[in-house]
């Protein structure tokens, strides 16, 4: 009997041109000279970081432009104990999400400097920058960021983004 | 059946928009559309879009372009990856269950920033077929080969359905090629995809449109001039190609019938017909009479073709022009997949 064929593999490639849009644009922009540009919505006062298109809550496009600190809350945070492919990071380590100081919104960066066991929500956190002559029109120009000594931030001020 | 009417259109399209991304894009024709009836997208019933992630490259794409919608607090929202002219027929579907009265449609596709040959091909038979990467103008051309050597058609008549386009497409702002063409000069012109010149093909666009569509007294509120929609129906052939006739097609003559769109007077004809031979296919499957009905008054797809757009854009402007009063009775055609698998006809009335 002839075997059954099981499997076929079709190789697919896709090659991008990415438009990252007007908002977007400005704030890679700003990444590349180490400025984290926020953008205010006019109707619920939200401040996007990284800025969207538009907010997302309202549907208005942004009006105000606001520079974020690159100190920061970590509002939430998982323990990564599996590699992704292509990924080589010592493991186990913390992926946080991190609301900086004057943005609403949270972003995914990784957390270093600390046990993830120590890993706390709430805990105060501060950028670490790549090496200024490597800055990028990215937000991977923050490596990762790392503990601040200061007294965790409550609960009440961050569980809307929990 | 609910009366459901067309209360608002708008569409923008261009060859390629790598300013503004797809939310950016959207926004102002969103906002063009629903600031007249004095609406915003609270307002609405429903909403349901029509994209594709493959052409921005970015899986869940489509739900990054609600944002424009402003989707809080929670919406009803739906979503295809087909043209916005089957979000259409959701929306309508929707609206006949008798609850809501408003629904919100929108397409949105940029073919800039993949190679839309490639894009199309994964739409295909993933076994046999998709792997060799036949890109849609070379199955469009083998299509139109099959057409010619039927006998059913010549290359002049392809000339023709371009020069045609050409000349209608002349007062369309949103049209990328128009103006008065010369018939014999087109022939002159070089092979592209034999037998097909690079005439016969679309543009490749940026685009969007959004559209409103209102049921029975809420339609008379929002507009003096609703356009009714009158039949609507979707047919669906073989993916296998080599089990079609292509030179014909079954499902937009079904679904023509379906529609109604095979009874009464049609006073004009908006085809998705992205490839020239395919306007020549369209009209004949639905029996339209090209003395009587003025064909793609727009340009048509051949004019300006922004993916996932293109099809509602034909109802649009169909409803438009009606609208307008020019006309009491319109059909409107929408297709998807290879060598027009997929057809969706519509019949509106004023």
């Amino acid at each position: 009997m002839t075997e059954p064929v099981t499997e076929i593999i079709t190789p697919i490639r896709m090659d991008y041109r990415y438009t990252p849009g007007t908002e977007s644009s400005a704030f890679l922009r700003g990444m590349k000279e180490g400025k984290m540009l926020g953008r205010r919505c006019p109707s619920c006062e939200k401040v996007y970081f990284p800025a969207r298109a538009v907010c997302s809550m309202c549907g208005e496009a942004f009006t105000e432009t606001v520079e974020v600190k690159d100190t920061g809350t970590m509002v939430t945070f998982a323990v990564v104990n599996v590699n992704f492919a292509n990924r080589v990071i010592d493991l186990p380590y913390v992926t946080a999400e991190v609301v900086f100081d004057g943005a609403d919104t949270a972003s995914m960066v990784l957390l270093s400097g600390v046990a993830p066991e120590e890993a706390r929500m709430g805990m105060r956190v501060k950028a670490h920058w790549i090496p200024e002559a490597e800055w990028d029109f990215s937000l991977a120009n923050i490596d990762y960021v790392e503990p601040l000594d200061e007294p965790d931030a409550p609960y009440e001020s961050f569980k809307e983004l929990v | 059946m609910r009366d459901v009417a067309v209360v608002a259109y708008n569409q923008f399209a261009t060859r390629r928009d790598e300013t503004r991304n797809e939310i950016e894009m959207l926004l102002p024709v969103l906002k063009d559309t629903l600031g007249p009836l004095g609406l915003t997208t609270k307002d609405m019933g429903f909403t349901v879009s029509g994209s594709s992630d493959y052409l921005a490259g970015q899986a869940f794409a489509f739900v990054s372009a609600l944002d424009a919608v402003g989707p809080w607090p929670p919406i009803a929202e739906s979503h295809v990856e087909m043209d916005g002219a089957f979000a259409l027929y959701e929306a309508w579907v929707r609206l006949q269950h008798g609850d809501i009265d408003t629904a919100l449609v929108y397409a949105f596709g940029k073919s800039s920033p993949g190679d839309l040959g490639r894009v199309l091909a994964l739409q295909l038979e993933p076994y046999l077929v998709g792997p060799l990467w036949p890109d849609a103008a070379s199955l469009a051309a083998l299509q139109a080969r099959a057409l010619i050597d039927s006998g059913k058609a010549s290359e002049k008549d392809l000339a023709r359905v371009v020069a045609r386009s050409r000349r209608a497409a002349q007062d369309n702002p949103n049209a990328q090629l128009k103006g008065e063409v010369d018939e014999a000069a087109l022939l002159d012109e070089p092979l592209f995809n034999d037998p097909l010149r690079k005439h016969d093909l679309p543009t490749i666009s940026d685009g969007c449109a959004v559209m409103v569509l209102a049921a029975g007294d809420r339609a008379r509120e929002l507009t003096d001039t609703p356009v009714w929609i009158r039949g609507i129906d979707h047919r669906v052939e073989s993916q296998h190609l080599g089990s079609r006739d292509v030179t014909t097609s079954a499902s937009t003559r079904l679904a023509g019938q379906k529609a109604g769109a095979d009874v009464g007077t049609i006073d004009l004809a908006e085809l998705h017909a992205p490839f020239s031979h395919q306007e020549l296919i369209l009209i004949d499957a639905l029996g339209l009479d090209e003395t009587r009905t003025r064909i793609n008054p727009s340009g048509g797809a051949l004019a300006s073709n922004p993916m996932m757009t293109a099809g509602l854009v034909r109802i649009g402007e169909a409803a438009k022009r009606l609208a307008a009063g020019e006309g009491n009775r319109a059909v409107a055609h929408a297709t998807s997949g290879p060598a027009l698998q997929q057809n969706l006809v519509c019949v509106l009335e004023a």
